[in-house]
C-alpha cells in the first residue's frame, strides 16, 4: 500500500470504501466470527483443514468438519476438500505443512496456547517458504490463563514466534464482515509471499454474532512451480526444506527473505485511521477493543472533545507511517489493548517521540467500558493542559 | 560377447554420494526403499519425508520428490501430503530418536487414523547424529554420551519396543521388524519394505516396518563388530519378524 493508502478519511479502510470493507451486502446472514472465517475459508478455496479442540476457536473445526468433505462431494471437488483433526496442535501445523508442500491451499486454527505450540511448524513454514493460513482466537494468559478474550498474543503474531529471523503477516480484523472479507485476502497473501499468514482476532470477535455475507471470489493465481506433489514422470524431483548446513548459503537466504518482508512492508499495510484535522488525541486500538474504542469517541464527542482512531489491520507490517501523519492538532496517543501492554511498543517505533504515547490495557479476560476509555482521556487532556508531562 | 550387467545402483537413487560414515546401516536401508519404488513402478509418484537425524539429507539422495520434516513429525507431515494427494506414495524415514522419542505422538496418532504411508523406522538404539547420546531404544548397560556409565533400567527405563507397541494399534495393517546385519537378514529386509510399499500401492493403510541398524560410530565400534552387535545384543532383545497383518486377517479394524 502505497503512504496515502494509511491515511484514508474517516470511516475509510485503506483503498477500500467502508460499505465494500464492513457494510452488509444484499443477502447478509447471521452468523459466529468462527463459523464466518470458516466459510470464507472454504469459499476461498481451502483444500486442506487441521486442527485441535481448544476454546474459544471450537466453532472453526466444527465447521470445518461438517462442511468441507461434504462441499467436497456436492460440489464435484470445486469447494471444500479435507478436514483432520490431528492429536495435537504441533501435529496439525506439521500436516500443514506437508500438505501446503504440495501445492494445496491449506489452513489451521487454535487459540493462544495451542498457537504457542504451533510455533515450531510455523518457522519450518518460514523456512521452507510455505503458505498457509492460521487463526488465532485469542485467549487471556499466560500459561492455561483463561478462556476468555485477550490480546496478549500480540508479540508472538508480530515477532515471528518461533525460532529464527522470519515474521508473519498478521491481519487482526475487528468486524466479523471484515474478518470473511480478510478471510480470502489472507490465502491470496500467503500464496502470492509464499508465507505463512496469521488472523489474530480474541475471543469475543470468534464468539459474537453479526450480520455477514461471504463475498466469494476467485483465487488469485499464484505460481507453483516450487511444489512437492509427487510427480516427477516430466520434471527433475524438488525438496523443501529448511535446512542449510553452510552459513553463507543460509544467510544469502534470510536476505532474500527479508527482501519479500520489505516488499510485504511497502505493499500489504492496512489500516483504518479516522483522525481529522482538530482532534486532540487519537486512540489506538486494533479488533473488538477498536469499536470500545470508537463508542468512548462519540462519547467524548458528546461532550465536545474531539478524538479521532487509528486502528491498524495489519499488526504486522504495523502502520508506521500513519503516525508520523497525524495532525498538528493531536497532542497525545492513547493505546488501548487487552494486555499488559504490547502494540504500545510498535506505537512508540511509529511516533517516535513527536508525541506522549499512553497506554492503558486490561488483562485477564476483563474488558473496558466506553466509559472507562472516556475517563482516561479526560484524564490525559486535563494532565497534558497542566503542562504537567 | 556384450558384457551382461548383473548388478547396478538403483535408479531411485540420485548419484549424490552419501554423507554416511562407514558401516552405516543407512545406505544399505536407503537402497532398498529405493529399488523398492522403482520395481514397483512408483518412483515417479513417490514423496519421501526426511526426518531430523542422520537421514535429514535423505532427500538428496532418493531421486524422487522430499520433504524435511520437524524432529519427530514425520507421520504428521506425511498426512498432509497423502490426505491432499491420495493417488501419490508418501513414506516417512525415520530414526529412532526421532519416531521412538521425540516423535511419539505423531507415530501413534498416523497409525490410528490408518494413514495409507509407509514408514521406515531405522533403529540404531542411539542419537547418532547428534554425536551417540542415549535414545528410548538405547539398550540395558549400554554405553551413550548421556549414559556414560552404561544405560540404568533404575532411572530411564528399559529400550522401548516399538513394533511390539505399534502392531497393538488397531488402525495399524502392517508392522514387522528386520534387520540389515547379514546378507540374508538384507534380503528378508528388502521383501518386508517392499510390501509395505505393496499395501500402500493397494490402499490398505499404515504400515512400519523397523529396521536393526548400525551405529559403528556412535557405539564405538567396527563395522565388523557393529554387525556383531546387531545380531549378539540387537535382536535377543529385539525380536525379529511380523507384528501384524491386518490386510492379511481381512483389514485394519
Amino acid at each position: 500500500m502505497s503512504e496515502a493508502n494509511t491515511t484514508a478519511k474517516r470511516g475509510s479502510v485503506v483503498g477500500v470504501s467502508p460499505a465494500e470493507w464492513r457494510g452488509l451486502g444484499q443477502h447478509p446472514i447471521l452468523m459466529k466470527g468462527n463459523e464466518a472465517i470458516a466459510e470464507a475459508a472454504i469459499q476461498a478455496g481451502c483444500k486442506a483443514f487441521f486442527g485441535y479442540p481448544i476454546t474459544p476457536q471450537n466453532e472453526v473445526p466444527e465447521y470445518m468438519s461438517a462442511h468441507m468433505e461434504r462441499r467436497a462431494q456436492e460440489t464435484g471437488g470445486a469447494q471444500g476438500g479435507v478436514f483432520v483433526q490431528a492429536e495435537s496442535e504441533v501435529a496439525a501445523i506439521n500436516m500443514c505443512y506437508g500438505a501446503a508442500a504440495t501445492g494445496a491451499r491449506v489452513m489451521t486454527s487454535s487459540s493462544s496456547p495451542g498457537m504457542a505450540l504451533k510455533q515450531e511448524g510455523i518457522s519450518y513454514m518460514s523456512g521452507a517458504d510455505l503458505p498457509v493460513f492460521m487463526v488465532n482466537v485469542s485467549r487471556c494468559g499466560p500459561g492455561l490463563g483463561g478462556i476468555l478474550p485477550a490480546q496478549g498474543d500480540y508479540f508472538m503474531a508480530t515477532r515471528g514466534g518461533g525460532n529464527g529471523d522470519y515474521r508473519t503477516p498478521v491481519y487482526a480484523p475487528a468486524y466479523i464482515q471484515e474478518a470473511a472479507d480478510l478471510t480470502f485476502h489472507a490465502f491470496d497473501v500467503a500464496e502470492k509471499y509464499r508465507t505463512p499468514v496469521m488472523m489474530l482476532i480474541d475471543g469475543m470477535l470468534g464468539q459474537m454474532m453479526e450480520p455477514v455475507e461471504i463475498k466469494p471470489r476467485p483465487p488469485i493465481a499464484a505460481d507453483k512451480s516450487w511444489c512437492t506433489d509427487g510427480d516427477t514422470s516430466n520434471r527433475k524431483p524438488r525438496v523443501i526444506n529448511s535446512l542449510s548446513l553452510l552459513g553463507d548459503v543460509l544467510e544469502q537466504q534470510n536476505i532474500e527473505r527479508f527482501q519479500k518482508y520489505a516488499q510485504i512492508e511497502r505493499e500489504c499495510v492496512l489500516v483504518e485511521n479516522t483522525v481529522q484535522e482538530g482532534d486532540e488525541i487519537a486512540i489506538v486500538a486494533y479488533g473488538v477493543p477498536a469499536r470500545i474504542a470508537q463508542n468512548a469517541i462519540e462519547e467524548l464527542a458528546a461532550k465536545g472533545i474531539r478524538a479521532g482512531l487509528v486502528r491498524p489491520i495489519t499488526l504486522w507490517p504495523f502502520p508506521y507511517d500513519t503516525f508520523q501523519q497525524l495532525p498538528a492538532s493531536v497532542k497525545n496517543i492513547l493505546v488501548i489493548e487487552l494486555s499488559m501492554g504490547q502494540m504500545v511498543e510498535d506505537v512508540k517505533l511509529g511516533v517516535n517521540g513527536t508525541r506522549p504515547v499512553h497506554f492503558h490495557g486490561r488483562s485477564g479476560g476483563m474488558v473496558f467500558e466506553p466509559a472507562e476509555i472516556a475517563d482516561k482521556v479526560r484524564e490525559i487532556i486535563s494532565t497534558s493542559s497542566k503542562g504537567d508531562l | 560377447m556384450a558384457a551382461k550387467i548383473i548388478y547396478e545402483k538403483s535408479r531411485g537413487l540420485t548419484d549424490a554420494s552419501f554423507h554416511y560414515c562407514p558401516g552405516c546401516s543407512h545406505g544399505t536401508i536407503h537402497k532398498l526403499v529405493a529399488e523398492s519404488l522403482v520395481e514397483l513402478d512408483i518412483l515417479e509418484r513417490t514423496i519421501s519425508i526426511a526426518p531430523v537425524g542422520c537421514a535429514v539429507l535423505a532427500y538428496n539422495y532418493f531421486n524422487c520428490d522430499g520433504i524435511q520434516a520437524a524432529h519427530g513429525r514425520a507421520p504428521a507431515v506425511a498426512t498432509g501430503v497423502k490426505r491432499v494427494q491420495p493417488d501419490k506414495i508418501v513414506f516417512a524415514y525415520q530414526g529412532d530418536g526421532d519416531l521412538a522419542s521425540i516423535g511419539t505422538a505423531e507415530i501413534i496418532h498416523a497409525a490410528h487414523r490408518g494413514e495409507n504411508i509407509t514408514v521406515i523406522f531405522v533403529n540404531n538404539a542411539i542419537y547418532g547424529m547428534t554425536g551417540g547420546q542415549m535414545a528410548p531404544t538405547t539398550l540395558i548397560n549400554q554405553k551413550t554420551t548421556t549414559s556414560p556409565y552404561g544405560r540404568f533400567e533404575e532411572t530411564t527405563g528399559k529400550p522401548l519396543l516399538v513394533s511390539e507397541m505399534m502392531a497393538t494399534i488397531p488402525g495399524a495393517t502392517y508392522i514387522e521388524r528386520v534387520s540389515v546385519h547379514d546378507h540374508a537378514h538384507i534380503l528378508r529386509a528388502k521383501r518386508a519394505i517392499k510390501k509395505a510399499f505393496e499395501y500402500q500401492v493397494a490402499g490398505k493403510g499404515f504400515a512400519m516396518i523397523e529396521i536393526l541398524a548400525a551405529c559403528p560410530i556412535g557405539w564405538g565400534l567396527s563395522p565388523v563388530d557393529s554387525m556383531a552387535f546387531i545380531k549378539d545384543a540387537m535382536v535377543p532383545y529385539y525380536p525379529l519378524g511380523l507384528y501384524c497383518d491386518r490386510a492379511a486377517q481381512g483389514g485394519a479394524q
